[in-house]
């Protein structure tokens, strides 16, 4: 079995034209904003879609680790490692 | 006809042709739907509205649905019922109570399921889909049933017996999922990039929302064709109370009642109190916080909408507040016992706000206040727990009455 070393990261349907229509996408262990930076470098254009120019996570985004929103976590500085699977999703939702 | 023009981005402007669409594809900002408002001014009377059928679909021309067939289950035009009672116990002299616990499944949520399961059908979609905090959940069912569409529905596991076997009961695929309605939602917002199906909160969220504007037009419209002074709703996602508000700006506009500046207040469970906590603190982004109350129809800890609620709020000179598990309950029977009315937690949270804001002088004594009751009692009978019963039992003769109603007999 092979071991797990990459970060999974799930991609909304309105960011899929920006990773080739992948709606996963991996990345190697890191905070999440140094994930989020290897994603724009593979990706041009991701980091502009999901951070503020002043690094927050933009106001109608959300990122969840595991399941746990990140604003419960530390953030954009959350640390994450082999096998922890990111979602991003548009903000505007429920009810 | 309809005077819908398309989609536009409430961020960016990006502008879209009608579709089952919620996120802007430039920017994931939310779109909100945008109207041929000069043509409706022009084209439409309010007299036309007052020939049309008892029910909120007699303002079919102001929403999005065109010349579609509407899922009808003779949803809205509820009883405005002025609370005199209600209103001596606040220390307020023109307070009204709109019932919407009386709608076909008995919440409001009748209204926005109504265009949106009308809008999934005229999109040629089978399948109508919700995360649900129970309320809605029961409504999808149901209109799916009326409309022989099938449908896919998501709760928390912890829900009220009642909101359960009352979605269930309607025939469709109902998945408790272990979590808070948070982890539901974050789920279901996956699932509809999986699924083609009709997330009525979500990818039709724009066309969802607007069926609640009828809450503002019906009270308009029994008041005389005049706006309130004042209004309280309950705030979950944030969405009805913004389309309240919407919807008295709207009428407004269309000069169908006088301009008014209407005060806009929002009530929440502390429990739950994302937008009540960023009115206290004065802050414009809504922080997330894990629900833990009796206000399950409200345990929504991070709100779509919360912002715009917020908004909306402190441009109109109202007030956000929180109360306490028991003072819902204290809401829910002081409604009950001075205007006959049994509301769920919600409206415990909307009448004890009232209360609390009645006493903290927002709302005015001299102000048309009105209290939106968005849902029913009986679906929420776990919450009054054993407290509400019977007064006594006793054996069938006539000296028992005496004897347990003693002076009150009399
Ligand atoms: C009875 C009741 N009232 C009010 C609300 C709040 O609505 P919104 O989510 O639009 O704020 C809900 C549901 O979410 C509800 O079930
Ligand atoms: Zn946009």
């Amino acid at each position: 079995m092979a071991t797990v070393t990459a970060v999974r990261i799930r991609v909304p349907a309105p960011l899929r034209p920006l990773t080739g229509g992948q709606g996963e996408v991996t990345a190697e262990p890191g905070t999440l904003r140094d994930v989020i930076a290897a994603l724009d470098a593979a990706y041009p254009g991701f980091k502009d879609r999901v951070l503020e120019p002043d690094g927050r996570v933009r106001e109608f985004v959300n990122v969840f680790v595991n399941e746990e929103d990140i604003r419960f976590l530390q953030g954009p500085a959350t640390e994450l490692r082999a096998g922890d699977r990111v979602s991003i999703l548009p903000a505007v939702a429920g009810g | 006809m309809s005077y819908l023009q398309g989609l536009r981005c409430q961020r960016c402007g990006h502008s879209l042709a009608p579709a089952p669409v919620h996120i802007c594809p430039e920017c994931l900002g939310p779109l909100e739907l945008v109207y041929d408002f000069a043509a409706m001014k022009a084209e439409l009377r309010r007299d036309a509205v007052e020939a049309g059928p008892p029910s909120m679909w007699r303002y079919r021309s102001l929403l999005p649905v065109g010349d579609a067939p509407v899922v009808d289950l003779g949803t809205g035009l509820t009883p405005l019922l002025r609370a005199d009672n209600l209103g001596r116990a606040l220390g307020l002299r023109n307070v009204y109570v709109k019932n919407d616990a009386v709608n076909p499944t008995s919440s409001f949520k009748d209204r926005p399921v109504g265009v949106a399961a009308t809008l999934a059908r005229a999109f040629g979609l089978d399948t109508l889909a919700c995360a649900s905090t129970g309320n809605l959940a029961a409504s999808v069912a149901a209109h799916a049933a009326r409309a022989g569409m099938r449908s896919v529905i998501f709760i928390p596991e912890d829900l009220e017996a009642a909101k359960i076997t009352g979605t269930a009961v309607f025939g469709t695929n109902l998945i408790a999922v272990r979590g808070n309605y948070d982890a539901v939602n974050r789920l279901c917002a996956e699932a509809v990039d999986a699924y083609g199906w009709a997330f009525v909160n979500i990818n039709l969220r724009p066309f969802y929302g607007e069926g609640s504007k009828t809450l503002a037009y019906e009270t308009a419209e029994q008041l005389g064709w005049r706006a309130p002074d004042h209004v309280v709703a309950p705030i979950a996602g944030g969405s009805v109370l913004t389309r309240i508000t919407a919807g008295f700006e709207e009428l407004q506009r269309l000069g169908w009642i006088p301009e008014t500046k209407v005060r806009v207040s929002g009530a929440q469970a502390t429990g739950c109190n994302p937008v009540a906590r960023a009115f206290a603190v004065g802050a414009e982004r809504i922080q997330p916080v894990r629900p833990d109350t009796i206000a399950k129809s409200l345990a929504i800890g991070d709100p779509a909408d919360g912002a715009y609620a917020l908004a909306a709020i402190r441009r109109s000179g109202g007030a956000c507040a929180d109360v306490s598990d028991p003072e819902i309950v204290e809401g829910m029977r002081l409604l009950a016992e001075t205007e006959g009315v049994f509301t769920e937690t919600a409206g415990g949270v909307t009448v004890a706000v009232a209360k609390k804001l009645a006493h903290a002088g927002v709302l005015r004594p001299e102000e048309t206040v009105v209290i939106y009751i968005t849902g029913n009692g009986l679906k929420t009978l776990e919450a009054l727990g054993a407290e509400v019963g019977p007064t006594a039992t006793i054996a069938p003769r006539l000296e028992e009455i005496d004897r347990v109603l003693g002076s009150a007999a009399a």
